[in-house]
């Protein structure tokens, strides 16, 4: 893929995805509150509709049942639709729509009628958003039957992954942790923010490309253990690794599901240890799917139980962000933990 | 699958999708001569047990008191002693007070969010002092103009606004998301129009004990789309609930103009007629015909003759939060041109026409609100302000979870206070 490439922050290449899509398929509409004119409110959608016309690109009213409503019957009629909910902590009155319908249509219709939607929604905290800015609900997603459920961890996958989203057939919630919109954090919330540009997958081709859904990527290898992370706890993860100087084996898995369980099952194989760290809450979050997924399999290779890094099991709090977040020091001891066990 | 590029061969006329669009953008200059301004007095003052069937021209049309030289006119003119129209004045005052140093102390990096109601200040303060104090208020994100009026001690209000160690809800919310249950204020969520059903849950509540207290509930017109809003008028009108809804037409929802809630085809108050609930479309910049209003829907609640829903006609001056910038998407100069004024300077030239007011006392007004904020604010900021130091004791992340902390919340918290200690060593304490 030696196509021309420009530096992008995850913003512009996700409007990029979304650029080149509008291009290629007239069938695809991008739509959601504020998206228009105004181009969003984390400026996903800038310039899209002056580009591609306002019957493309459009703001809604403010109402997410509506918004992925619509969106089904868009779908329905033919068109290709990447609705927006402006923050993931403001899905949930869209809720029946995704679970009821939207995600069970090819289901109950035999075929007859697909929804081809990919819902695009910032989530995840670390921006002093409180409780209704800051949540990470991909575990509800993905304990619907019928939803695929994908988050980027960089600006590279972000527009690869959401081209292959919208062309897929199916229904897609894409997750995009606003954290690391303009760069990659570190876990350290006190240390300056480092922009993307000084980041290799901040070169995203200019054309179209696809990452392919299901498809998990090892950020580092290593023989010491496996860590399961997506999305901004990629940064923080490697962060923490490179100064404890672990072997560890980071595996980003940037499709939640389908799953790339082989991907998972090779590593943790060869490794022997499993370490999952995700921001969400701890109590029936992904990483408890993952962790019995990881022991089903992996049983008989493992040499220490496998552990979680997670959020706490609290709404997330305005003032105590950084105490909730998971941290540095709630992942070195971690990974302190699994290497003794 | 039809084929959407693939019409169906027909003679028919193509069909076209329509997308609203504001009239006036950045760089326009808007004219807003087209809005209809009927004459102080026009529109007439139904008795408060009316048939909704019967009044649906008050949701077409607008209930205004204050002319704009300054008389109180018509059949809504409630009549307020000048003693009392002083204090509307002065609530008012002082919220705009608040949100300019408010707005100002988020800019200066002491908290990371704040809300204006510039111009919407009557849609709060004079329905709050319509009400009785004894009823329930189920406020969106822009009333502070209630708590304002029911006397709620400004540093609490800073306070949360600092998520500070005076904070009573331990910085767990983003600021302006107040709670006050001995002011009658519910507690207020980020997610939009929530509060709409559980008003009227609260006023079918207060009616089944034979209560005489009533609810009130505020959103905007932007979030009227929202299925909550539906819900509440559904159930207000089956249960006949003695609770007032009031729509905060301001016109902007961020950068969507009010047409993306429906308002190109009708008004806000007329969602109320497919309901059969009673309407009434108001000018909001008119602190009167608010307080008029209110009281008309409130003996109209409290004489179990059911529910009504308000739109405040208005204009949203600033931007939405101070997270947004409005001249991206709106020509700057609107907020001057509005019409309706600016609800302040209205009641202060009635109180001057009155001959109950100067602009002597007024500038001695507004110093003193200025000076009263700025005092209290420096008292607020010795509790702490966000982001230099923590605050609250870490456990408070756990508490209030249940009201029994279950074994994993246990198990967390210690977790937590390890981690603490390993970041700032055994003796830290919230500063």
């Amino acid at each position: 893929m030696m196509a021309e490439t420009k530096t992008m922050n995850m913003i512009e290449a996700i409007n990029s995805a979304m650029d080149v899509m509008l291009e290629r398929d007239p069938n695809t509409v991008v739509m959601g509150e504020d998206v228009g004119y105004f181009g969003g409110v984390f400026r996903a959608t800038a310039g899209l509709q002056k580009k591609h016309g306002k019957t493309r690109v459009f703001d809604t009213p403010i109402n997410e049942c509506g918004i992925i409503g619509v969106a089904v019957g868009m779908g329905a009629y033919g068109l290709r639709p990447v609705p927006e909910i402006q923050f993931a902590d403001y899905i949930y009155p869209g809720l029946d729509q995704l679970v009821s319908e939207a995600a069970r249509l090819r289901y109950r219709s035999a075929n007859d009628y697909i929804c081809p939607m990919t819902v695009r929604t910032p989530f995840g905290g670390g921006i002093f958003g409180g409780q209704t800015h800051s949540q990470s609900p991909e575990s509800i997603m993905t304990h619907i039957c019928g939803v695929k459920t994908v988050i980027p961890s960089n600006p590279y996958d972000a527009k690869g992954l959401l081209i292959a989203a919208i062309e897929d057939n199916d229904p897609v919630v894409f997750l995009e942790p606003k954290r690391i919109y303009n760069g990659p954090f570190s876990g350290y919330y006190d240390r300056p923010v480092e922009p993307w540009s000084k980041h290799e997958a901040s070169a995203v081709p200019e054309g179209h490309y696809r990452i392919e859904l299901g498809k998990a990527a090892t950020v580092r290898e290593g023989e010491a253990l496996t860590i399961l992370a997506y999305g901004t706890m990629v940064h923080v993860t490697k962060t923490i690794v490179e100064e404890m100087g672990v072997d560890a084996e980071i595996i980003d898995l940037r499709t939640l599901l389908p799953l790339d369980i082989d991907a998972i099952e090779a590593s943790v194989k060869k490794t022997g240890r499993c370490l999952i760290i995700h921001e969400a809450t701890r109590t029936s979050g992904f990483g408890a799917e993952l962790a019995a997924l990881v022991q089903e399999r992996c049983f008989y290779h493992l040499e220490a139980p496998v552990e979680r890094v997670t959020g706490f099991d609290t709404p997330y709090p305005h003032s105590l962000e950084w105490a909730y977040f998971p941290g540095p020091v709630r992942i070195a001891t971690a990974l302190t933990k699994i290497l003794k066990d | 699958m039809p084929e959407s590029d693939s019409r169906p061969a027909s003679n028919l006329p193509p069909l076209s999708l329509h997308i609203p669009e504001p009239r006036y953008r950045p760089g326009d200059t808007p004219d807003f001569g087209d809005i209809v301004v009927p004459e102080v007095g026009a529109t007439p003052r139904p008795s408060e047990d009316s048939k909704p069937d019967a009044m649906r021209d008050m949701c077409y049309g607008l209930v205004r008191v204050l002319d704009f030289d300054g008389q109180a006119k018509g059949p809504w003119d409630p009549k307020i002693a000048p003693e009392r129209l002083r204090a509307m004045l002065r609530y008012m005052m002082l919220v705009r007070a608040f949100d300019d140093r408010m707005f100002r102390a988020q800019r200066q990096g002491k908290t990371s969010f704040y809300m204006k109601c510039t111009g919407e200040e009557a849609t709060s303060v004079a329905s709050t002092m319509a009400l009785d104090r004894s009823d329930m208020c189920f406020p969106s994100y822009r009333q502070q103009g209630i708590l304002i009026t029911r006397d709620y001690p400004l540093i609490q209000m800073m306070n949360q606004i600092y998520s500070n160690r005076g904070d009573h809800l331990l910085g767990r919310q983003l600021p302006i998301m107040y709670s006050a249950p001995e002011h009658g204020f519910f507690s207020v969520s980020g997610n939009l129009a929530t509060q709409y059903p559980q008003a009227v849950g609260w006023a079918m509540a207060s009616a089944s004990k034979g209560d005489s207290r009533i609810a009130t509930v505020w959103c905007g017109e932007g979030s009227s789309a929202e299925g909550d809003f539906h819900s509440a008028l559904t159930f207000a009108t089956v249960y006949n609930a003695p609770v007032i809804f009031n729509v905060v037409n301001n016109q902007w929802a961020i950068s969507s103009f009010s047409g993306f809630a429906g308002g190109e085809r009708t008004t806000f108050a007329a969602r109320a007629v497919g309901y059969g609930i009673a309407g009434l479309r108001i000018d909001g910049n008119d602190p009167l015909a608010v307080y008029a209003a209110t009281q008309w829907a409130a003996d109209r609640a409290r004489t179990n003759n059911g529910p009504t829903l308000i739109e405040h006609f208005t204009y949203r001056s600033e931007g939405h939060s101070t997270s947004d910038d409005p001249s991206a998407y709106r020509p700057s100069d609107e907020p001057t041109i509005w019409p309706f004024g600016d609800p302040i300077a209205r009641l202060k030239q009635h109180l001057v026409t009155l001959g109950e007011w100067n602009e002597a006392r007024h500038e001695a007004q507004r110093t003193e609100l200025d000076d009263l904020v700025k005092t209290t604010q420096k008292q607020s900021e010795k509790l702490g302000i966000l982001g230099h130091g923590m605050h609250q004791p870490f456990e408070t992340m756990f508490q209030d979870v249940f009201e029994e902390m279950p074994w994993h919340l246990k198990e967390q918290c210690d977790q937590m206070l390890a981690e603490q200690e390993a970041k700032f060593g055994p003796n830290w304490k919230p500063e």
